[in-house]
């Protein structure tokens, strides 16, 4: 709750005209991993999100995500159990991961470029996510994906750290349903 | 069943029984890692002999199919003199066995592609899910790749059973049909 009411107030305060809302219904944060060849698609359940974008202000916009990372789910119990666990998200000394964008370039048709600062488990590393926005009617649809090297987080220590058993790539995807956005 | 070749020296083709050994170390194997790692905590070595566990399981599904097509195109030696009752056993052995080559591995693939983790022989090739990923369906699935697997079990005991008693009281001479030759 208290989180909840902070990130709220927060979004609030920092929401400048342009801010859109996500609407987390139709929202999605996913990530596929391959164990020993096998994909393997985990979701976050709780995140927010603080957009200011105008696509046709593109370079001027602003996309920052905080996510909890105890919000993992695998779908399965037994493996969800591990996600907090220090050698995975180390959900107690690290609860949330972020991204802060620090520029975004439109790349025409409705695609995006964001560049921006992932931090997760207390690693931070630049990356860059390419966007595709659509729109219908007063909803627009962000949707995209990127590949990190959960190493470079340290995400999978120790015995789990072999590549072999868990690969090093693994693809984030998003899918963000937003209303309030400018048309393209 | 032809009577014409009742002699006991009569054996299977080579490739039944290089097809029924190979295939039964296989299954032995892979039943004996079953039992072994699903009590196992969350590991990578636990990951690991999953992994080889479904490698081996698609590996007998599909040593199996060729076992039947050759089965079905290659007439057996015909039996040894026995009582009906134990004849009738044999081939119900034989039958049930064959059928479960296929359900134990087929179920055990279900359950997997329904617990959302896709098959991918040899970590290689994906193989399709035939069903849908759903919690309740893995969950409703489960205990019948264990209950198929242990009935699988039990028969190959009785099968086992036959063959040492043919082997050491009847000394009929049976096991030598499935003897790998000797040149």
């Amino acid at each position: 709750m208290k989180t909840m009411s902070l990130a709220l107030a927060a979004t609030l305060l920092a929401a400048p005209a342009l801010a859109q809302q996500v609407v987390p219904a139709q929202s999605e944060i996913s990530f596929v991993s391959k164990q020993m060849g096998v994909p393997v698609e985990g979701k976050f359940k709780q995140w927010t999100a603080q957009i200011a974008f105008d696509p046709k202000k593109a370079e001027a916009g602003k996309v920052g995500f905080t996510i909890q990372t105890g919000s993992a789910s695998f779908g399965a119990a037994e493996t969800d159990a591990e996600v907090p666990k220090a050698a995975w998200f180390n959900v107690p000394k690290f609860p949330q991961a972020s991204f802060a964008s620090s520029a975004i370039k439109a790349l025409g048709g409705g695609k995006f470029e964001v560049r921006g600062k992932l931090a997760i488990k207390g690693a931070t590393q630049d990356v860059v996510v390419p966007v595709t926005v659509t729109q219908a009617g007063a909803n627009s649809t962000a949707t995209g994906s990127f590949v990190i090297k959960r190493l470079d987080f340290k995400i999978g220590e120790g015995e789990w750290a072999d590549t072999s058993m868990v690969a090093n790539d693994v693809t984030v995807k998003f899918k963000l349903a937003l209303t309030g956005m400018a048309p393209l | 069943m032809p009577s014409t070749s009742a002699l006991p020296a009569a054996r299977y083709t080579t490739p039944a029984i290089a097809l029924h050994w190979l295939l039964a170390l296989l299954i032995v194997g892979t039943f004996g890692l079953g039992v072994y790692m699903h009590e196992l905590p969350i590991s990578p070595s636990r990951l690991k002999l999953y992994s080889w566990h479904k490698w081996a399981g698609v590996t007998i599904l599909l040593l199996s199919a060729v076992r039947l097509a050759w089965r079905l195109t290659h007439q057996p030696p015909a039996d040894v003199p026995m009582p009906a009752w134990q004849a009738r056993l044999a081939h119900g052995a034989h039958h049930a066995l064959y059928a479960l080559f296929f359900i134990v591995p087929l179920v055990g693939w279900a359950y997997s592609s329904a617990a959302g983790f896709p098959v991918v022989w040899f970590g290689v090739l994906p193989l399709p899910d035939f069903v849908p990923v759903d919690k309740a369906l893995a969950e409703a699935i489960k205990p019948w790749h264990e209950r198929t697997a242990m009935l699988m079990a039990a028969i190959v005991l009785v099968h086992v059973a036959g063959a040492v008693k043919h082997h050491f009281i009847d000394r009929d001479g049976l096991i030598n049909r499935m003897r790998p030759a000797r040149q």
